[in-house]
Order: C-alpha cells, then sequence, then structure tokens
C-alpha cells in the first residue's frame, strides 16, 4: 500500500496555491502537513481528494493514478474528515456513519449485513456506538468528530485524511481523537496525512513532516529532520524546539518567542 | 450494543417509515372521500364510494365524476408538486427559506404562462399552451439563474444562486404586472389564475400533469440518499463520491418540472412547498428517503383540503385557494417557528 504523489499544482485565478508538491507515504505513516496560514495546505489535502482538480501532477494510489479512478472508486480508497464538519440536522450518528457506505452501495440497494458490520466496527473503532442513534446536533463537538471519522472509517480507505481534526476541541479531546488517530494508523494499516497548525501534536504523533511555505515543501522527512529550529524559525517566525520527552515517549516542541522583526499585529 | 443492534436500529427505522407513509396514504384516501362529499349538494361518503366504484344515481355521477374529482384529483398534484419540490430545494440549498418561488421558477411559469394567457403567444396551441409556456420559461428561468451564478470552474455557490433566484423571479414578477397591465379586457382572466385556483380543473389537465409529475418525483426520490449526503455538506458527499454539480442540476430540472406543471395547471400557489416539508421534517426526521414520500402525501392532503374549503366558505361563490394557503399557512408556520426554534433542524 503506497501513496504517491509527484508534481502536484493548483492555482486560484493567476496564483499558485500549491506548486511542484512531491509525497511518499505507505501503509502506518502518520504525516503532518504544517505551514502557516496560507502557505497551502488545505489546498493540498482538496487535490488529493479531488474535490479541487490539480492543473498539474498525479496521485498514485498503489500505482492507479487517482485521476484515472471515477468518484466512487476514489471513495472507496480515499476518506476525508473536512475542517468543520457542522451538521446541524437532526441525522444520528448512525446515519451519518451509513453513508460512509454510500460509494459501495448501488441505487436502490439497501444496507446489507456486511455493511451492518463495517459500520458496526467503524463506530466500535471511534467509541460512538454507545450514541448511534442520537442525532447529530445533540452531540458534543468531541463526538460529533469521532462520528465523521467513524464515516470515513465505513468508507474502508486505505488513506484517510484529516484537515485541522483537533481544531476547536478542548485538550482532553485533541488527545483522544490523536490518539485514535495514531491506534487507526496501526492497527488498521491506513495511510494517514492530517493537516494541522498544532505543532506539538504533529510532533507527537506524526511519522513524517512536510513544511509548507507559499504552496511548496520547506522541508518534508522525519520530525527530527524537519521540525528543525532554523526551520520553524525560517517558515513560522518563531524561536521554538524540539525535544524528546520522556514523559510521554515522543517528541514535544517548545515555543520561545516570535522573531518577527516589525512586531506583534502586522503582516510579514 | 453489537451489529445485531445496528441492525434492529436500521430495520425499526425503516419499519417506523412505512407506518408513517401507510398512515399518511389513509388519511389522504379519507380526505379525499371527504371533500367529494361536501360541497353545494351533499352526497353521503358510501354514496361517494359507490358511484367511484361505478354505481350511483346520474345525477350524482355527474357531480362526483366531472365536477369534484377532477379538482380533487388536481388538488393531489398540485400539492404534491409544489411540496416535494420545497423539500428538494430546501434539501439541496440546505436553507430553510429554499422553495419553487425563492428561486423564481414560479415568476418564469406564471410569466411564460400569462404570455399565453394574454397575447395568445405559445410554441403549441390548444389545450397545451398554457403549460407548455409555463414549462418552458420554468427552463428558461433556471438556466438564467444558473447561468448567472456559475463560477468560471463551473462551481455554483448556493448563496450566488439563491441571490440570483431571487433578481430574476423579481424581474419576472415585474413582466407578469407589465402583462397585466396592458392585459385590457383580458385582466380579470390572469389576475384570477395568478392568484391561484382549481376551478378550472378538466380531465385533460390531469392527464398531461399526472405522467410529469409521477416522473418528476421519481427521478428526485432516487436521488434521495445522495440528497441526504448533499444536505449534510456538498464537499463532503464529493468525498462520499457524489457528483455533487450533476445530481444538484438533475434535482434542479426535476423540481423545476414538477413547479411549472403546478404552476400551469393552478397559478401560483404560496406557501404549500415552503410550510409542508417543514412540517414534515418535524414529524417524520430529515432523511428524505422518507421525507420526500411524505411531503408528497402531505402536499396533496393540505392542497385537497384547502381547495374544499375554498369551495365551501363562503358557497356558492368561492375563494382563490391560493389566499387560503396563505391566510392558514402564514399563521402556522409564524406558531411552528415560535414554538419549535430548536428543533426546526436547521
Amino acid at each position: 500500500m503506497r501513496l504517491s504523489v509527484h508534481g502536484l499544482s493548483f492555482r486560484y485565478g493567476s496564483t499558485d496555491a500549491i506548486s511542484g508538491i512531491e509525497l511518499e507515504a505507505k501503509e502506518g505513516d502518520i504525516i503532518g502537513i504544517l505551514g502557516p496560514n496560507g502557505s497551502g495546505k488545505t489546498t493540498l489535502l482538496k487535490c488529493l481528494n479531488r474535490s479541487l482538480t490539480p492543473r498539474a501532477g498525479t496521485v498514485m494510489i498503489d500505482d492507479v493514478d487517482s485521476q484515472t479512478l471515477t468518484r466512487k472508486e476514489l471513495a472507496t480508497r480515499m476518506g476525508t474528515v473536512p475542517q468543520s464538519a457542522n451538521i446541524n440536522f437532526p441525522f444520528t450518528a448512525l446515519d451519518i456513519v451509513m453513508m460512509g457506505r454510500l460509494p459501495e452501495l448501488r441505487r436502490f440497494e439497501s444496507e446489507s449485513r456486511k455493511d451492518m458490520d463495517i459500520v458496526m466496527e467503524a463506530m466500535a473503532m471511534t467509541n460512538t456506538v454507545q450514541f448511534a442513534d442520537r442525532p447529530m446536533d445533540q452531540l458534543s463537538g468531541g463526538e460529533r468528530q469521532r462520528v465523521i471519522i467513524a464515516r470515513a472509517l465505513a468508507q474502508k480507505p486505505k488513506v484517510l485524511l484529516l484537515d485541522e481534526p483537533t481544531l476547536h476541541l478542548d485538550v482532553n479531546h485533541q488527545l483522544e481523537i490523536m490518539d485514535l488517530i495514531a491506534a487507526l494508523a496501526n492497527m488498521e494499516r491506513l495511510i494517514v496525512i492530517i493537516v494541522t497548525h498544532d505543532l506539538a501534536l504533529a510532533a507527537r504523533y506524526c511519522t513524517k513532516v512536510l513544511l509548507m511555505q507559499n504552496g511548496s515543501i520547506q522541508a518534508a522527512g522525519e520530525v527530527t529532520d524537519v521540525m528543525t529550529m532554523e526551520n520553524l524559525r525560517k517558515v513560522f517566525l518563531i524561536e521554538a524546539s524540539v525535544y524528546f520527552d520522556e514523559r510521554i515517549g515522543a517528541y514535544s516542541v517548545s515555543i520561545l518567542r516570535s522573531t518577527r522583526s516589525d512586531g506583534p499585529g502586522d503582516r510579514q | 450494543m453489537a451489529a445485531e443492534d445496528i441492525a434492529e436500529l436500521q430495520r425499526a427505522k425503516y419499519a417506523r417509515w412505512s407506518i408513517i407513509i401507510v398512515f399518511l396514504s389513509l388519511v389522504l384516501v379519507a380526505a379525499i372521500i371527504i371533500c367529494l362529499s361536501i360541497g353545494v349538494v351533499s352526497i353521503p361518503f358510501d354514496q361517494v364510494i359507490s358511484i367511484l366504484l361505478g354505481g350511483g344515481s346520474e345525477r350524482d355521477r355527474h357531480i362526483i365524476l366531472n365536477l369534484r374529482l377532477p379538482r380533487v384529483l388536481l388538488g393531489v398534484v398540485v400539492g404534491a408538486s409544489l411540496a416535494v419540490a420545497g423539500a428538494t430545494m430546501q434539501g439541496l440549498f440546505r436553507n430553510p427559506m429554499a422553495s419553487p418561488s425563492v428561486i423564481g421558477i414560479s415568476a418564469g411559469a406564471a410569466f411564460g404562462a400569462s404570455l399565453a394567457l394574454v397575447l395568445g403567444v405559445s410554441w403549441v396551441s390548444g389545450a397545451f399552451a398554457i403549460p407548455a409556456m409555463a414549462f418552458l420559461f420554468a427552463f428558461i428561468t433556471l438556466f438564467l439563474v444558473y447561468a448567472v451564478s456559475r463560477d468560471r470552474r463551473g462551481y455554483v455557490p448556493v448563496e450566488t444562486l439563491l441571490l440570483a433566484g431571487i433578481a430574476i423571479g423579481a424581474l419576472f414578477n415585474a413582466l407578469v404586472s407589465a402583462l397585466q397591465y396592458f392585459a385590457g379586457d383580458k385582466l380579470s382572466g390572469v389576475v384570477f389564475w395568478l392568484m391561484g385556483g382549481l376551478n378550472n380543473a378538466t380531465w385533460d389537465q390531469i392527464l398531461i400533469s399526472i405522467p410529469a409529475v409521477i416522473l418528476g418525483c421519481s427521478i428526485i426520490m432516487t436521488l434521495s440518499r445522495d440528497l441526504n449526503a448533499i444536505m449534510v455538506g456538498e464537499e463532503q458527499a464529493g468525498n462520499l463520491g457524489i457528483n455533487v454539480n450533476q445530481v444538484r442540476m438533475v434535482l434542479l430540472l426535476a423540481a423545476s418540472l414538477v413547479t411549472a406543471i403546478a404552476v400551469s395547471v393552478a397559478g401560483t400557489i404560496g406557501f404549500v412547498g415552503l410550510i409542508i416539508p417543514h412540517v414534515l421534517r418535524i414529524l417524520v426526521g430529515p432523511d428524505h428517503r422518507v421525507l420526500l414520500p411524505a411531503s408528497i402525501i402531505g402536499g396533496a392532503l393540505f392542497m385537497v383540503a384547502t381547495d374544499t374549503l375554498a369551495r365551501t366558505i363562503i358557497s356558492p361563490a368561492e375563494l382563490p385557494v391560493g389566499i387560503i394557503t396563505s391566510i392558514m399557512g402564514a399563521p402556522f408556520f409564524i406558531y411552528l417557528l415560535m414554538s419549535r426554534k430548536k428543533s426546526m433542524g436547521w
């Protein structure tokens, strides 16, 4: 199971949003896409799942060009957890997770026993079974996020894309979601790609990181090789250091200060 | 909870849906029989049933089969069309205010029909002249609204679509007013027609409209799962393998088709397309697999009932049913808004 991205580019109007993106991932990888606002992180994610059609470049999933797949075929290989899935309708959690089976169902086909089992499994992994029959608009932010992840898992994807999955969640739920994602990558052998602003969570959970600036990759690779003081200074204009924290058995980040010379509040 | 329980939850849901649909259908059949019996000449229920089955006296047969039944059936067609179009557009635009009139389709259809009524302009003649023009202009409106709101990459933002619909609807409403101004001795005909009513129901109209409405409703119901996903979020629906732009186009065309039919046979009848889907969403939930058929039956029920009121309330004269639907619909809708603010599902 491999995902390889070559020369991926996209432009809004006449400005390049991303250009020449290269990415290689194998099963079990958790790849963090980091970068300041406007660096093209979300655009990259949307080009990967074909919400946007890239201007150039290829996205290969196990040597199949994703552009040659139908939307439904792509949806059985790649699941997306969007940035803010505000579902304000009283669909139940089960209804939402069941939608993850849509790519596999023919038009008039109703859900089979196999679909039920897959949905059940996805809900068990995300610990959402206990509120299967509760409406989405009555769930908390963390619960809703888990339901959306369960829907993506019900697609039985090989690649799971997440756009800021911990945004709007409190610290406890952030850890819960990231632990869940790490466990999924490990047990389900998924390729996980996460767009995030949270340097500490990226350092702690990601097996590889991609540092983006102005639409192109500044650095890519292992956490310690990419999140260097120099790179973080260049891309985020901060003084920060990454170190191995024995208490959590993973890398952590200390952000010391902003290095913007023109003072706070101004743009670069 | 285990996989069996999930399957059980699904089964219970489908069973609940079946009960709702069967119950609404029975209520509709009962309402049709009651409404057939009510009128200047009151005909008892058992008589109505025996006439429908082929019996009864000559006079009663004439009243039921030639006067009341076409009207009741046309009410079914119109109510079902407006409600299903409203439910579709509210889901599609994820907007509680959406209805066929909001994106200008009703106004366009009304303009087409007015052209035929006032100037006798139509691309076909005879009984089809007015519906054909209503159709044509419903689609012209949809095309204009779409052309205006489409961006360079072919994406159609919902907000732009709604605003373009309001603007183009206003344009067609102004053109209808202009036609009325110049209508001369045909003015009263146009005005009555625009108020909306089923009083000119004929079997011809029913035979023309039923196949088209069945077609439109079938297309829409076929796409109900896609519509669910789109209501949750367009981009998410795309990530679930749905071709959102294509599904939306097909749904809008089908909704325009049934709207054009309703407008062409009954003029512009307000509020049915807006409130019926809302009321039913509160009763049956947001899932279009049950909401759409429930809206079809519920819209038919509401229309048949209000039309019976329209023709009996100031008997022997009658009120245009469009007035009744709005007079009853608006306060009821306000009541719903005030009493169930949180649970409207929006």
